[in-house]
């Protein structure tokens, strides 16, 4: 079941929670809306799945929800066939696991309503899928916050979602069940292949776990594309902050390309370090710090020209090769640097020591607010 | 662990609270409490139980307790609702309605009584429209229930609203995304989590009801064995120095009241139970 949103723009009040955004999430797919608190991406899982309503405009084809190319914008959130898993979980705490999970069954008219023993035997396959076997009678209290997750999880599927929505599913957990959970979230959905779209403010969570990543920021949708697209080709300065870890610092001219005055951006793990004096591509650095204990080495650096603080990643054998000294100055080079002038994006790569320079427009950016 | 020496414990004040306790429950609510059961005891048995069983006094408790029953009872769900929109909808005028629950508990209730009787009264806002169509409230048991709704709806609301108010949308919103309708959403989400606070103040509007005085004296027109309450009887034997009369009365309306909130309590203890 694809998903299409279509120019749907939300206000709380004077805040701006969407402003026109448009969307399309292929059928089958793991979708991650990305962004920092506050950036909208809620709200539309919240429109999507009918918990919120976008706000009325006089273009009819404006502000509309469509599931497989059907106007669903108009039908109540019970009868769309979303699954929807709260960040908090939001389960029944007076009932037992699987009076949760099938609550979505017995809730439905006596005609459609699959009796007691059907029931039952789709809890209990669920409770397998989930690996919660023998936990049904439990109470919500009596679980970890990984267990009730996947029985929040349990519950939505119940009633055989034609689209599955998570907000956040994984904010209340701590780092560990997070990523074990991420991990086993991934291997369910290629078990069931329900279209699924979660909300998350973790670039990693994101990056990892999803086949399409839309980062959004400002109530609109930055950029959208497979993770390794969106994290090699930022479309914006936001999406190349937002998205990994990358140092921001003026871009001098002559130094590795001569854009002038706008903001270079590289990632540590593009910052190579050298011993000697500076070539053409490269600059001078003071050494101020080295974190070595992790599976890269971390060095943090200040340009000798400006003063600018901006860190390294390499390899471990390679930092033990270079024995690097606080205090000492040492040449920096940047294999691969970003800019954006006037809003679009431009990359240059050094290797052996040769620039080659990709001109703004040769490698076509996706625009902020453009859509995939 | 003993009651009076827990084990050790990072939080102490213990000993000391549970002493403030005793005394002050001691000083404020068991000591006259005594002297009514002291003073009744001056009674024999027999004596005693002829002044509580007279049938003048029979009808009193009926009255009583039953108008009390019925009171807090059709506060439960009007108190609920009362809760529910003070605490999901904001509308202009709400802190004002907010405000307007906790009117009966400040004002004097022979105030209240007084109001009550104008408006039901024959010649009343409502009552003038009420009687005609056969249907009397001042002077009848009808106008003893009124005033005792009056004062018990308080006590649902403000017990009821800080629950209310710790359940989140959310649990609604999963119903809903589940297919629930609104009822069932209601019956099998919401009101299993109210259930604690809407049987406590159910609990509580009920006994204080069946102290009530003020406010019903006025609108029941208190003829015996019709719409005479057992406080009234009371007051009126007090009136005529029959204070071990008076007192007796006030004993068995004071073991009738504990005795059903403590069933209340265990009734209570017993749902949660259920549920754990």
């Amino acid at each position: 079941m694809s998903i299409e949103v279509k120019n749907v723009s939300k206000h709380f009040g004077s805040f701006t929670a969407l402003a026109g955004v448009s969307l399309k999430v292929e059928s089958g797919r793991l979708t991650a809306l990305l962004g920092p608190s506050g950036s909208g991406k809620t709200t539309l899982l919240r429109i999507i799945a009918g918990l919120e309503f976008p706000d009325a405009s006089d273009d009819r084809a404006a502000g509309r929800v469509l599931f497989h190319g059907e106007d669903v914008s108009d039908v109540p959130v019970g009868r769309r066939g979303v699954g929807f898993v709260f960040q908090h979980y939001a389960l029944f705490r007076h009932m037992t696991v699987a009076q949760n999970i099938a609550f979505g069954l017995t809730v439905r008219p006596r005609s459609e309503r699959p009796n007691a023993k059907v029931i039952a035997g789709r809890v209990e396959e669920l409770l397998q899928l989930m690996q919660l076997g023998g936990l049904g009678g439990r109470l919500p209290d009596q679980l970890s916050g990984g267990q009730r997750q996947r029985v929040a999880l349990a519950r939505a599927l119940a009633v055989q979602p034609k689209v599955l929505l998570l907000d956040e599913p994984f904010g209340a957990l701590d780092a560990q069940v997070r990523k074990d959970l991420r991990r086993w979230l991934r291997s369910l959905h290629e078990k069931i292949h329900v279209t699924t779209v979660f909300v998350t403010h973790d670039q990693e969570e994101a990056l990892e776990l999803a086949d399409e990543v839309v980062v959004m920021n400002h109530a609109k949708i930055e950029q959208s594309g497979a993770p390794q697209t969106v994290y090699d080709r930022p479309a914006s300065p936001f999406v190349i902050e937002f998205l990994g870890n990358v140092n921001r610092m003026a871009a001098l001219a002559g130094k590795p390309n001569a854009t002038g005055k706008d903001v270079l951006y590289v990632r540590p793990h593009d910052v190579d370090i050298q011993r000697g004096q500076a070539g053409e591509h490269s600059l001078l650095a003071r050494v101020l710090h080295v974190f070595s204990a992790g599976s890269y080495g971390r060095i943090s650096l200040q340009r000798t020209d400006n003063g600018e603080a901006f860190e390294a990643e390499i390899a471990r054998d390679r930092l033990l090769d270079l024995d690097l000294q606080q205090g000492e100055v040492v040449s920096v080079l940047f294999r691969h640097v970003r800019l954006f002038p006037k809003g679009q994006l431009y990359e240059a790569d050094v290797t052996n020591g040769q620039l080659s320079e990709t001109a703004p427009g040769y490698r076509p950016a996706h625009g902020s607010g453009e859509h995939i | 662990m003993s009651l009076l020496r827990p084990q050790r414990s990072a939080l102490p004040g213990f000993g000391l609270s549970l002493g403030i306790t005793v005394a002050y429950l001691s000083l404020i609510v068991l000591l006259p409490l005594s002297a009514v059961f002291v003073k009744a005891a001056g009674f024999s048995p027999v004596e005693f139980w002829q002044a509580v069983t007279s049938p003048r006094v029979l009808a009193s408790y009926r009255l009583t307790f039953g108008a009390s029953f019925l009171a807090a009872l059709a506060n439960v769900p009007a108190g609920v609702i009362l809760a529910w929109v003070l605490i999901r909808y904001d509308f202009p005028g709400r802190r004002i309605v907010d405000a307007l629950v906790d009117l009966p508990f400040a004002l004097p209730t022979a105030v209240a009584g007084i109001a009550l009787t104008a408006i039901y009264a024959k010649n009343g806002w409502l009552g003038q429209w009420l009687e005609p169509a056969g249907f009397k409230v001042a002077y009848t048991w009808i106008g003893v229930w009124v005033a005792l709704t009056f004062v018990g709806l308080p006590f649902v609301v403000r017990t009821v609203q800080p629950v209310l108010e710790e359940l989140e949308p959310e649990l609604e919103e999963a119903a809903a995304t589940l297919g629930a309708t609104r009822g069932q959403t209601f019956w099998r989400v919401m009101f299993p989590a109210l259930r604690p606070a809407i049987i406590t103040g159910f609990a509580l509007a009920f006994a204080r009801a069946v102290g009530e005085y003020g406010s019903v004296v006025f609108i029941s027109g208190n003829m015996p064995l019709k719409t005479e309450i057992t406080p009234l009887l009371i007051i009126t034997k007090l009136e005529q120095y029959d204070y071990r009369g008076a007192t007796a009365l006030a004993v068995v309306l004071l073991v009738g009241s504990f005795t059903l909130l403590l069933l209340i309590q265990l009734f209570q203890r017993r749902t949660r139970g259920a549920r754990a």
